[in-house]
This record gives C-alpha cells, structure tokens and sequence, in this order.
C-alpha cells in the first residue's frame, strides 16, 4: 500500500540483511567505502580535536534543538511571518505529495520547463525530481557528486557524498555516457583524473546556470527571528543557483527552523567540522527573502511536515529530528562502512537513516533498519548535536516487537521468552546448564563445537563455539564455597 | 571489603573461569567475595533485541537480589552498562546498587592498578563497544595490563572498532557482521599477539570463534583471568 510518506524508502527495495549480503559482495565498493569513510573520519577527528570547547558546542548544539522541537510551532509561525516580511512566500505542506503539487505548480506558473537544483536532501524524500518529470519539468542536479548520481541513473548513497560507492573509472564512464542525453556533452578524450572530471562537469552545469529561471533548493538553517535562510556546500555550484535564476522555491522540513540567526554561531561552527572536517565550508549562502536589483526576485520557502510531526510525539523517538544532516554518524558507523548506503533503502541511510527513516514513514515500514546495528555507540560519539542513536534503535526495535505481540509469535518472539523463563530463575538456569552442558560434549571435538542447528548456523558458518563446560560457575561456587546441598547430590 | 559478584548467566553457563578468577582476585587484594546465588540474567537481550516486557521481570530481579550491597562486581562491560544506565528505562521506580565493571571497581573503588599478576605472553587488547562508549571506562584495562609483570602488551589496530557480535546482531545480520569480523581478525592477527585479551566474554567469543575457525592458534582471555594469574600457576599455559 502507498503510504503518503512512501518516497522516504525507494519501492522494492529489500530488508536490509539482503540488501546487504549483495552490497558485501562488491569488492570495489568496499574498496571505495573503506578509504573515503576512513579519509573523513580522520579529518573530522583533526578539525574536532583542536578545539577545546567542542563538547560544549554538542551540548549548546544540543540545546537548542531541543528547545526548538519544544516551541517548533511558535518558531515556525514566527519564521513564517519574518520570511513574509523581508518579501517571500511560505507554503506548508502535510506531505511529499503536496509538496510536489506545490513546487510544480511554483515552476509552471513562472512558465518554464526547466529547474537547476541545489543539492537537497529534503527534495530527495518527497522524490521532486520525478514528480516534476512527471509534469514535463525538468530538475538539473549540480552538486557534482548528486550529478554523477542523476546520470548514472542511480540513488544517492551518502547523505553528504552522494556517489560515495562510485570510483573515478567509473565516473568517467557516467559522464560520456550520460552527459550528452542532457546537456553539454563530456569533451572528447575525458580522462579519469579528477581535474579532468571536474572541468567536465563545469562546462557541462555553466551551460545550465547561465539558462537557469528558476532554481530549487534545500536549506540546512532558517532563522525565526530574521527570516534568513542558510546552505552550506562546497563547490559553489549552490551560490550559482541561488543568486542567478529569477525565481527560488526552497523546500525545507520544519525542524531545520533555528530560534535567531545568533545560533549560528553554534552550527556553522559544529556543521563543516562534523561532516567534511574543516574549519569552514568554503560557501555559506544565506538569504532574507528578496532584495530589489540583487538575486533571485522571487523567493519561497516550502514547509515540509512528511512525517515529522509524528515523530515529534515520540518522546525517545522525536531526538532524531535534531539532525543536521552532517553525516559523521554515517562515515564512523562499522555497518555503513561495510555495506555502503544503498543496502538501507532509504534516502536517508546509515545510523540516523536508521532512525529517521521507520519514523518519518511510521512503525511497521522500513521494520529491518532498527536491528541493522550492533549497537557500537560511535554514532553517539560523533553527533555534533548528541542524538543518542542507540537508545532510539532499542526504543524502535521494542515498538517493533511490540507491533507485532498479540498475533502468531514468531520463532525468535518464542525463543525470547523461554530464555526469560529460564534466566529469571536460578533453579531452571542451573538446569539448563547441566543440558547445555551435556549436549554441547557431545557435539564437541577437542573442546569446540562446529556446527550449530537452526539459525544458529549463520553464528557457526564461520566461528567456532566452546563446548559448555562441566560445571558452571554456580555449580562450582556451591560445590566449594558452600555445603552440598540435596539437589547437587541428585 | 565486601563485594558482591554478579557472574551474568553467560559467564555463568560458558565461561566459569573468568568467574573463579575475578574470586581469586579480589581474594588475593584481601576483599571478601559474595556470590548470591539467586541472582541471574540483567536482561540485556531482551532489552536490546526488543523484548522489554520479558526483560522487566528479570531487572526486578536484579535489585531485590544485590539490594544492600555497597559494591557489585560484574566481569563484563555490556552487562554492567545494562544495568546501570537501562534498568531504570525498563522501571522507573528500580534503584539498583552500585555495579561496576571490573576494571572500575580496581582503579576506581580499590585504588589499585598493580594487582601483582604475571603473565608472560604478547597480549594485544581489545576494548569492548559498550565498555569504552557506555562505561567510559577509558584506559582503566590498560593501566592495569600495563601493570602485569611479563607481559608483553601490544597496540591493536583500529581497536575501537567494533568486532561486529552486537547480540542477536550476529544472527539477524550475519553477512555484515562475518564483514565486520573479518577486520577485526585481520588486525588481531597483524598483532603478532599470542592472546587476545578482552573485558567482555561475549565479544571474546565472537572474535575468537573466527580465531579458532582459521586456525590462527591466537588464544583469547578475559582481563580478569589475566590479572588473576600469577607465577603460582605457571603451569597454565594459554592454548
């Protein structure tokens, strides 16, 4: 069934486990995700370490995102009434699906069938690019690595490097193949160096900024008190669509509101460091709807609900809206590092994607993701705002479990409760220790199991197991700490 | 002093050594060792994997039967962090003793990093997820592994990563966590160690099922186990 929320997760896409087996196989993307993850985690680390007040950063951070999910409501009809009066127009929109209606009836009235975009992950969720394809719209990435991924007719893979699972080999290809479809074609003889690819893909995207009449964004702030609006991005190819085109429609959820522009000072400093790992980005545009005779003319803002105030119900669960999309909890996450982005299925992948996701999309969707952690804690580390993704993980996985009580009980919700039958009473553990014990001997060679039934085979496919021992510790505690009892005589 | 030990049912059922040698030592440092023996499971599992209702019971449990203690002692990270930080998610109104790992009861509570073991081995030391991010108990292991006459304590590479067990993890995820355990093998090996040491069995037991599998003849030991062992039983040799 089509929930309205649906274009969070991309259709058919498997349950992590499987989606992951086939995503381990590919030994150049675990070629490609090992250097680049390590790369920016080592850079993060650098650009965090050197300042001695980063903890108290998270913790400012940390709290004013609180604060603003606490009061979204009155710091979002104050951003409404401060972006009203320096000149733009804000829509509200329940859904992706009226977001999509909004935007493109946005385009359509200036007239024009073409849209540059500034690298969104907001748009990514509500699926804007198809949605306008669907009207005869056509929407131009020019974040390169959101290009690559366009042309390559490919999802994104990484909240803040898009075609992270992509090598420069590859990229080359994408771009000969692809470029001429939609534009300036790759100049002859492209070689796969970097330098070479970039200035491919600059006279590609001037050709589209110099046309451009219309741009769409994302935005990573928007100031209640100013009615300013802010993205950060590196290329500038972000600038070039906010300030050349006529008209710029930006498509933002509710939780990126900040109470005033002087808490920016909190997340321009947390945001470059966490996710590239330098001091600054190197373009931070920032925008107070429209000036007379400078940018676009015409500016509105589309606020996104698309599950959000859902999540805001949710008194564990609703932490999740304080991201900032920096990605540090992807590039440290051991999972994500394996698996790359894809095997979640979702736009938003890795540890928040994992919580972020089954939340905007509501209990029983994306039901795999919750259990696709080992529950390491680095995520936590990372978070330049202190979302606690594990308790959220274990807080959705208990809602999982508890969705589905009451119906036939699956053979893990069956074993589950045995073992709570038996690890709640000493007698009955002991008593199972004395069968683990004498089945696992009997198992056993030279002291190790090999093979274990049932599912435990995926645990004993490629690890051995010790054979329980004779005796447990409480056995033996009672055999020389304490006098013999009848039970130990039996 | 008096210390209550809380064995936690994996160490209970699997691992009875580590149990025996946290005794030896805190015996030998002059402490008295009690073993309640109604105690059981912190519920962890359960907790983690879902089954929070079935985990209630159990927390219960764990407050009536350690009620009153001054100091509990639990040879693993994971359990100790269950207690101390979830026990109260499960019931609000739960107020469980003191708990702490080992290497924090030592260090923190008993004041001693030299606790006079030797054991003459290369070791290389993993430190645990939920020990390191949970507990924070930071270089505490080290301090006292730095402090055993003999031993021969090697840096392991990328040590803060985790090894890929995480519970039903292993067996819901099994492909990314062969992924994850495979690094970590990798690195243990690259070592060069004769033992992999660790405070939490669980973790143990993963890295060193792969151990065994790939016939890398590297042994694994709890901390406890290590700083246990003194001269006197020269005669265990780890294999």
């Amino acid at each position: 069934m089509n929930t309205p929320h649906d274009s969070v997760v991309w259709l058919g896409a498997p349950a992590f486990p499987e989606a992951a087996r086939s995503a381990l196989a590919d030994t150049r993307l675990r070629k490609n995700l090992r250097k680049a993850t390590g790369t920016i985690r080592e850079k993060r680390l650098a650009a965090t370490g050197e300042l001695d007040d980063w903890e108290e950063l998270r913790a400012a951070g940390a709290a004013v995102k609180r604060r603003t999910l606490r009061h979204l409501d009155r710091y979002l009809e104050q951003l409404e009434e401060s972006v009203a009066r320096a000149g733009g127009t804000v829509h509200w929109a329940a859904d992706a699906a009226e977001a999509n209606r909004i935007v493109t009836e946005l385009v359509t009235a200036t007239g024009e069938r073409e849209v540059v975009k500034v690298k969104s992950m907001a748009t990514q969720e509500i699926g804007l690019n198809e949605a306008l394809a669907a009207a005869g719209i056509s929407a131009y990435e020019t974040d390169l690595a959101e290009l690559i991924v366009q042309l390559a007719g490919d999802h994104p893979s990484h909240i803040l490097v898009p075609a992270i699972h992509r090598g420069r080999a590859e990229i080359r290809e994408i771009f000969r193949r692809g470029m001429g479809d939609r534009g300036r074609p790759a100049p002859d003889g492209l070689s796969d160096e970097p330098a070479a690819l970039a200035e491919a893909a600059r006279l590609h995207l001037r050709d589209k900024f110099l046309r451009a009449k219309v741009a769409v964004s994302g935005a990573n702030f928007a100031c209640a008190d100013t009615g300013t609006i802010g993205v950060v991005e590196s290329e500038g190819n972000g600038r070039m669509c906010l300030t050349l085109p006529d008209t710029l429609i930006t498509v933002m959820g509710i939780e990126k509101v900040l109470p005033s522009f002087a808490d920016l000072e909190v997340f321009l400093q947390l945001l470059p460091r966490s996710s590239t790992g330098e001091r600054m980005n190197p373009y931070t545009s920032m925008w107070t709807g429209t000036v007379a005779g400078d940018g676009p003319r015409a500016f509105h803002l589309v606020l996104l609900d698309n599950g959000r105030t859902a999540t805001l119900r949710d008194p564990v669960g609703r932490q999740a809206l304080a991201c900032i999309r920096c990605s540090a909890c992807l590039n440290v996450c051991p999972v994500y590092e394996r698996t790359g982005g894809h095997a979640y299925g979702s736009v938003y992948p890795g540890p928040i994607g994992a919580v972020l996701t089954p939340q905007l999309m509501g209990v029983g969707q994306a039901s795999s993701l919750p259990f696709a952690s080992t529950l390491c804690g680095a995520c936590y580390d990372a978070c330049p705002v202190k979302i606690d993704i594990p308790e959220v993980l274990v807080h959705l996985r208990a809602a999982e479990v508890d969705a589905k009580r009451g119906g036939v009980p699956t053979p893990e919700a069956l074993a589950m409760k045995a073992a709570a039958g038996v690890l709640g009473s000493p007698r009955r553990l002991a008593a199972a220790q004395r069968a683990a014990a004498a089945t696992g001997r009997l198992s056993a060679r030279r002291g190790s199991i090999r093979r274990l039934p049932g599912p435990l085979s995926r645990w004993s496919d490629t690890r051995d197991t010790p054979a329980p021992p004779r005796e447990s510790f409480r056995a033996w505690w009672r055999r020389t700490r304490t006098g013999p009892t009848a039970e130990d005589e039996r | 002093m008096r210390i209550a030990l809380f064995i936690t049912c994996f160490n209970d059922t699997m691992f009875p050594g580590t149990g025996k040698a946290v005794v030896r030592l805190l015996e030998r440092l002059g402490h008295t060792v009690d073993f309640p023996q109604e105690q059981g499971c912190c519920g962890q599992m359960h907790f983690n994997t879902g089954y929070r209702r079935e985990a209630v019971p159990l927390a219960r449990r764990f407050a009536e039967v350690f009620r009153g203690y001054e100091a509990v002692v639990t040879p693993s990270g994971s359990c100790a962090a269950m207690v101390r930080d979830h026990h109260r998610v499960l019931q609000p109104d739960l107020a469980p003793p003191p708990v702490y790992e080992l290497s924090e009861l030592l260090v923190d509570v008993l004041g001693v990093t030299d606790v006079g073991a030797w054991f003459p081995h290369r070791v290389t030391y993993h430190p645990t997820c939920h020990s390191m991010r949970m507990l924070r108990v930071g270089d505490r292991p080290l301090r006292l592994l730095r402090a055993v006459r003999g031993i021969d304590l090697v840096e392991l590479p990328a040590a803060e990563s985790c090894c890929g067990f995480g519970g039903t993890f292993a067996l819901k995820n099994p492909d990314t966590s062969n992924a994850m355990l495979a690094d970590k093998v990798h690195h243990v090996r690259a070592t060069g160690a004769e033992v992999l040491c660790a405070g939490d069995n669980s973790c143990l037991m993963h890295i060193g099922g792969a151990l065994s599998r790939t016939r890398t003849g590297i042994a694994t030991r709890h901390l406890a186990e290590i700083l246990a062992a003194t001269e006197e039983d020269a005669d265990e040799h780890p294999s």
